[in-house]
């Protein structure tokens, strides 16, 4: 009787404990966080490395040492024959928690906590239209102080850049369109392909294509531009696998998206030409930190405006009732087709942004392996929400990630993750929800009655 | 000259011959109800004038242009709005996303203006969403604007459909079932509300309705319908009494 009653209280003590520890947290704003942040990694780049050899580390933790922790799940899984690999990774772990703590956690938490008052006053003198690029710029340059500590943490960032472009982009046709497109990876070849073509003919001295055709001072220049024509030309081919598939509903569009994908890698293998299944080389590596950031918030900014217009909640229309979106003037065929050509844009830009990146690709790298990872971050961050698609990216590459030191075993361990996730949260982690800063918030939230019978 | 004129519309499903030969004239601001038996093809005719099916035969014209082959956005842009008989909502859309989305072919911004939000694409939305608001006031269910309609209330989400109709600015309102599955509380409001409609907006109505109380009180001329054909035709009254109807509803006495 006893026990259960401290039980009792116990947890109304956790509760307003719990959530009193949250009331701090929200209580700041995001700017104060990013400040925060800004604050560690400058800490990082000045004292960084010395702390790192202090806990026993071979250099600075590229990715918050999640590699460590993947390590030590791999020793783990060797049982008893890896003891000594499991002391080995378990030190280094620990080390890496002691880093981050003392790099990231706590003087984040604490130039927060003290940057409030300050950063009220401040973001009160400027209009609030300015804000989110105030933001914008503040994370940036965050992003940059932590990435350009390493080769390996500037990769990757890049390449959860090009994922969140692909997921989100996917999420227009899969989440709001209510179609199941596995095409992603097709029409990252395209816009990888042309835009490749276009740098090495155009800017670079090469072995099929010649000298250069224009003064290579320019490429920096021409660069967003062949990105949109690459995104162009996979809109393109988008527009001949809409105009056959769209005229029927159902699984139609995944099994005509599934061929694209097919057709798209085995006609690259077969041009001769740009390399075939060798794959194509020479590719300025004009894909810089910058560059991959600008293309990246403005293919969130452009789908989130999209989604919250009347063309965009006319696309979620035609997914709930297709009938009723026709009765009510929405011209379907055209929404369709906007929603999928979009959508083709932007996978055709991530992938000429994946490809001056690298400075390699090959047709193999886009194959129906993209198409599925793509499908796989979107499901794992929830359909329908720009929020969901981020987190499910970014979530999703770096548990790549941290499972790198599994090698084959993760792919054991990623689908059953995923299928975790979809029992536990069908919808996805974040499937038909937003979370937005106080500054982006619509005068009046989306409600939801109780369920009336 | 009428507002909406049909003539010889038949339609066929394979076999099944779902129509016959109807025909119907409504004049602007009238009140028309059609009435019949289940499966004597009313929905069919509403899906028929709107587009959704395409007529095996006949002519239907509204306002001076023929509807046959037009596609049924088009049809609605043109001035036909209509409820269905079994809700047809959005699932995951709110109340208020629902009138505004029915606004869509009277957007002017184009697609820069969606992707950038220009100042004329937010100046057009929130025209939009003024519209959108007042067309929920008007059918007292305001308070539900920012509500996802799954999990409204029956009552609630059939005014939503009536808001969304109207919000296709119609000169003629098709009204399938309008109380289909409503308590007869909520029958009597929404029977205030069609009348309201009718004469605030000045909108010709054409109303299929199992009710006959609803149907008795508000129309001025009933037709009935009875496999694809119209049996009777004229006042209320006339067709209480009309003894072909009374057949059709309630089958001939047998004398055995």
């Amino acid at each position: 009787m006893k026990s259960v009653f401290s039980k009792v209280r116990n947890t109304a003590l956790e509760s307003t404990l719990g959530r009193r520890l949250w009331g701090s947290v929200a209580a700041i704003p995001l700017m104060s966080w990013l400040i925060g942040a800004l604050g560690a990694f400058i800490l990082e780049n000045l004292v960084g490395y010395s702390l790192a050899l202090l806990v026993g580390l071979p250099g600075i933790p590229a990715i918050f040492g999640l590699s460590h922790l993947g390590a030590l799940i791999g020793a783990l899984l060797k049982g008893v024959s890896g003891y000594a690999e499991v002391i080995s990774s378990l030190m280094l772990f620990l080390g890496t928690l002691v880093y981050d703590l003392v790099i990231y956690i706590i003087p984040t938490y604490i130039l927060a906590r003290l940057s409030v008052p300050l950063v009220e006053k401040f973001l009160s003198l400027i209009p609030a239209r300015f804000y989110t690029l105030l933001h914008l710029a503040v994370f940036y340059g965050a992003l940059h102080l932590w990435s350009y500590q390493d080769d390996y943490r500037l990769l990757v960032v890049r390449f959860i850049g090009i994922a969140i472009m692909l997921t989100v982009s996917l999420n227009l046709v899969n989440g709001y369109m209510g179609e199941f497109s596995c095409a992603h990876g097709g029409f990252m070849a395209v816009g990888a392909y042309v835009s490749s073509v276009i740098m090495v003919w155009g800017f670079v001295q090469d072995d099929v294509f010649g000298p250069p055709v224009l003064p290579p001072a320019l490429a920096p220049i021409a660069f967003p531009i062949v990105l949109i024509i690459g995104g162009l030309a996979s809109s393109l081919t988008a527009l001949a696998v809409a105009i056959p598939s769209f005229r029927t509903r159902g699984d139609y569009l995944a099994i005509i998206t599934l061929a694209f994908t097919f057709i798209v890698k085995s006609a690259i293998e077969n041009m001769e030409v740009i390399g075939g299944p060798r794959g194509f080389m020479n590719q300025p590596k004009l894909a810089g930190l910058p560059w991959v950031f600008i293309w990246t918030v403005l293919c969130l900014v452009v789908i989130y405006n999209y989604v919250n217009s009347t063309y965009g909640k006319a696309t979620c229309a035609v997914r709930d009732n297709e009938t009723a979106a026709e009765v009510m003037t929405v011209d379907t065929r055209r929404i369709k087709v906007i929603a999928f050509l979009t959508s083709a844009f932007w996978a055709g830009v991530a992938g000429g942004l994946f490809a001056h990146v690298v400075g390699y690709i090959n047709p193999a790298t886009f194959g129906i392996m993209k198409s599925a990872e793509v499908l796989a971050m979107l499901y794992l961050g929830g359909l329908n929400s720009i929020t969901g698609s981020i987190v499910g990216a970014v979530l999703f590459q770096l548990l790549s990630e941290i499972l790198r030191p599994l090698k084959l075993v993760k792919w054991v361990v990623i689908p059953i993750l995923l299928i975790t996730v979809m029992i536990f949260r069908p919808m996805g982690l974040m499937g038909f929800r937003e979370i937005r800063p106080q500054f982006l918030r619509p005068k009046k939230e989306v409600k939801y009655a109780p369920a009336s019978d | 000259m009428p507002l909406l004129q049909i003539r010889n519309l038949t339609h066929f499903f394979g076999g099944l011959r779902a129509v016959y030969n109807f025909r119907t004239e409504i004049e602007p601001g009238e009140l028309r109800g059609l009435i019949g038996p289940n499966g004597a093809g009313k929905t069919t005719i509403f899906n028929l004038v709107t587009g959704i099916y395409k007529p095996t035969k006949g002519e239907i014209i509204f306002n001076g242009t023929n509807l046959v082959g037009l596609r049924p956005n088009q049809i609605t842009a043109l001035g036909i709005g209509r409820t269905f008989q079994n809700l047809r909502l959005w699932r995951y859309l709110t109340a208020l996303d629902h009138v505004k989305i029915a606004f869509h072919s009277k957007i002017h911004y184009g697609l820069t203006g969606a992707f950038f939000r220009t100042k004329r694409c937010q100046e057009e939305e929130e025209e939009i969403e003024e519209k959108a608001r007042e067309l929920l006031r008007m059918m007292g269910i305001e308070q539900y604007a920012d509500y996802v309609v799954t999990g409204l209330p029956y009552g609630i989400q059939r005014k939503v459909e009536m808001a969304r109709a109207l919000a296709t600015e119609p000169k003629l309102l098709l009204l399938d079932e309008p109380t289909a599955g409503m308590s007869p509380a909520e029958m009597m409001e929404t029977m205030e509300i069609i009348e309201k409609i009718r004469d605030e907006l000045g909108l010709a109505i054409w109303l299929i309705e199992h009710r006959m109380k609803l149907v008795m009180t508000l129309c001025e001329t009933i037709q009935v319908l009875d496999f694809g054909e119209i049996i009777a035709e004229g006042p209320p009254e006339e067709i209480k009494s009309n003894p072909r109807v009374i057949k059709a509803y309630l089958g001939e006495e047998v004398t055995v």
